[in-house]
């Protein structure tokens, strides 16, 4: 089977792709301005915690052999202490990254569902006036800036209206027993939507208009012109057999949208003050916690290379006519 | 034009260059949103040029009224300020209009350096293939593996935060997708008859490439550095808006950040924060519905 070639060819790219992209957030930390210590050491550290984190990051030898330490301290989940928060990086960023998947898988499951559906539709009724109409709305939609559209929202609902909290997660103050418990409350809800309605008014565009071009090729098929033929009603056409084969590209395209989102959410985490991965990355970077940065930027890296891989795998097995080439 | 012209004039004489160039760009005038966006790029355009003209008050000056107050949080059209002012008394509207002249420097000078940048990295991978096409095609790999925002941001705030830093940070991650599009452009063009017969008449790789195959993928470059025009803006307001923005420069990015900084949200100081908003989408769109006209008139195909 080639197709084992081909995945294992596709693995090693990531690796090249993970290493490379690691390399690289070594080097860019070490661009900044003064003490290349001060990725690592905060002056207000003790002593005793400053040598420590010398001896680990070996921050007292030569770039190479600290390139090399850094590389070794990735691989076991090693990344350092937060000069802020006085707990390890990898701890913060556990903490924070279910937020911030919470946030972009309801506002993409959301973007989703109506951008197929919408883009179904507007392929059904082509030509027609409300077609016309729709899809210029919808690059309009494409064009806002994503933490402007976040404002005007809050603005509206939360200073105005006074419907929603205007940022965070929970009431001040309150207290949940566990994950599942905090994530399912109203309150907690309340919070998410209207972060979410922002980033899925700011999403939907892509499945909408992927959709809808996937649907009119398929419509000229002619196992399409054959179902016609045979009689079927105009819903049995378009949703049973147009549908069904226009949604495997949009499917994988969710892969990709997972990445873009997570970029997305760096601005509109600021917004709302959501407690996520986005929004920690830019505090750290303005207060110069360089280990979090660092981190925060590591994370989201791998989710965006994971999401690449996996849209590729999927392409491949939702459609056996694509070769891995 | 005489039918037959003396011998003497026969030149290989060509079409005056302006021509060339509007043909080759093939300027989408059939397509009313794309005419409409050409019209809102004129109208993007001559504001920028002519800012020092339209503006009513210096956009960095912190402004009084005749009574001697602070002219702070004025609603539009209180004391003459058109559009009202900001809550550290600055004239909202002369900064809107400031604004478009960092948007199209940015605009401008980012999707050049995208275009340029992905259109000779697909060139030189697509016309040599084997080892300089692997090679180059990994690093736009590496390119799509790089979260595009929080890379701008770290850049922009390590480096001093300005306008180029921001340009510079942008081109290096976005050529990848000119890149790749314009390389299998070039893989289909290179074993086109012409560039056989260049290559057999003894064209150097270097002419074949500037003479015979660029100028047949300007239109798509030109349709992904006007993509990409949107995008830079997109990104310079999310950069600004953040706080790492260049602080010498009034951009649209800025004012919100300045508005959402300054409570014009629970302000309800509608007039501050929107009309920025409103200019970025104008332009962005507009950039998107010129694009659409291109595909439109370069892959007819895809025209539905």
């Amino acid at each position: 089977m080639t197709n084992f070639k081909a995945v294992g060819s596709r693995l090693l790219q990531l690796a090249l792709v993970l290493w490379a992209v690691v390399t690289i957030l070594f080097l860019m930390f070490r661009l900044m301005p003064g003490n290349p210590m001060a990725a690592y050491i905060d002056p207000t550290f003790t002593l005793e915690q400053q040598q420590q984190l010398m001896a680990q990051f070996g921050l007292d030898k030569p770039l190479w052999q600290q390139y090399l330490i850094y590389l070794g301290n990735l691989l076991q989940g090693e990344l350092g202490q937060s000069f802020r928060y006085r707990e390890p990086v990898g701890e913060r960023i556990w903490t924070l990254l279910p937020n911030t998947l919470v946030l972009t898988f309801s506002s993409l499951i959301i973007a989703y569902a109506f951008g197929i559906l919408a883009g179904a539709y507007l392929a059904w009724r082509r030509g027609s006036f409300i077609e016309q109409a729709a899809i210029p709305a919808v690059l309009t939609t494409r064009a806002m800036p994503e933490f402007w559209l976040g404002m005007v929202l809050l603005a509206i609902f939360s200073f105005s209206l006074g419907w929603f909290p205007a940022g965070g997660t929970r009431a001040p103050g309150a207290e949940y027993s566990g994950f599942l418990d905090l994530y399912t409350s109203r309150d907690f809800l309340s919070h998410l939507i209207l972060p979410a309605a922002t980033l899925a008014i700011y999403s939907q565009g892509l499945p909408l208009l992927l959709m809808r071009s996937n649907m009119l090729d398929v419509m000229k098929e002619d196992f399409v012109t054959m179902a016609r033929i045979k009689g079927l009603s105009n819903w049995t056409v378009v949703v049973r057999h147009a549908a069904r084969n226009a949604l495997l590209p949009v499917m994988t395209s969710f892969a990709i949208a997972v990445g873009y989102q997570l970029q997305g959410n760096v601005v509109v985490e600021s917004v709302f003050s959501w407690p996520g991965l986005g929004r920690e990355l830019v505090n750290a970077v303005a207060a110069s916690d360089y280990p979090l940065a660092q981190g925060a930027f590591l994370m989201i890296a791998l989710v965006v290379i994971l999401m690449n891989l996996l849209a590729d795998l999927l392409y491949a097995v939702l459609d056996p006519r694509v070769s891995h080439a | 034009m005489p039918e037959i012209a003396a011998p003497a004039i026969i030149k290989p004489r060509r079409p005056n260059i302006l021509a060339r160039m509007f043909r080759t760009l093939r300027l989408p005038v059939n397509d009313p949103f794309a005419v409409a966006g050409l019209l809102i790029y004129l109208v993007f355009i001559a504001t920028a040029v002519f800012a020092d003209q339209i503006t009513t008050h210096d956009p960095t000056e912190i402004l009084y009224t005749p009574s001697y107050d602070l002219a702070a949080d004025l609603r539009p059209g209180q004391d003459g300020f058109i559009m009202g002012t900001t809550s550290l008394g600055r004239d909202i509207f002369s900064q809107l209009v400031y604004g478009s002249r960092s948007a199209l420097l940015i605009g401008v000078t980012a999707a050049f350096m995208v275009a340029l940048i992905g259109s000779i990295i697909g060139l030189v991978a697509g016309y040599f293939g084997r080892l300089v096409d692997a090679v180059l095609m990994r690093l736009a790999d590496i390119a799509f593996g790089i979260p595009f925002l929080p890379f701008v941001i770290v850049l922009a705030a390590f480096l001093q935060p300005s306008i180029w830093n921001v340009v510079i940070a942008m081109a290096l991650v976005l050529w990848r997708d000119t890149a790749r599009v314009i390389r299998s452009q070039v893989l289909t063009l290179r074993t086109r008859g012409y560039v056989e017969a260049a290559r057999v008449a003894g064209s150097s790789d270097f002419k074949i490439i500037v003479r015979h195959i660029a100028p047949n993928i300007l239109p798509l470059s030109f349709l992904y550095g006007s993509i990409a025009i949107g995008w830079a803006i997109l990104t310079e307001a999310s950069i600004s808006f953040l706080g790492f923005g260049d602080p010498d420069s009034i951009s649209w990015g800025y004012m919100l950040q300045d508005a959402f900084a300054s409570q014009a949200l629970a302000k309800q100081a509608y007039y501050w924060f929107v009309p920025p908003g409103i200019c970025i989408i104008l332009v962005v769109s507009a950039g998107f519905f010129i694009t659409r006209g291109y595909e439109n008139i370069l892959f007819p195909k895809l025209n539905r």
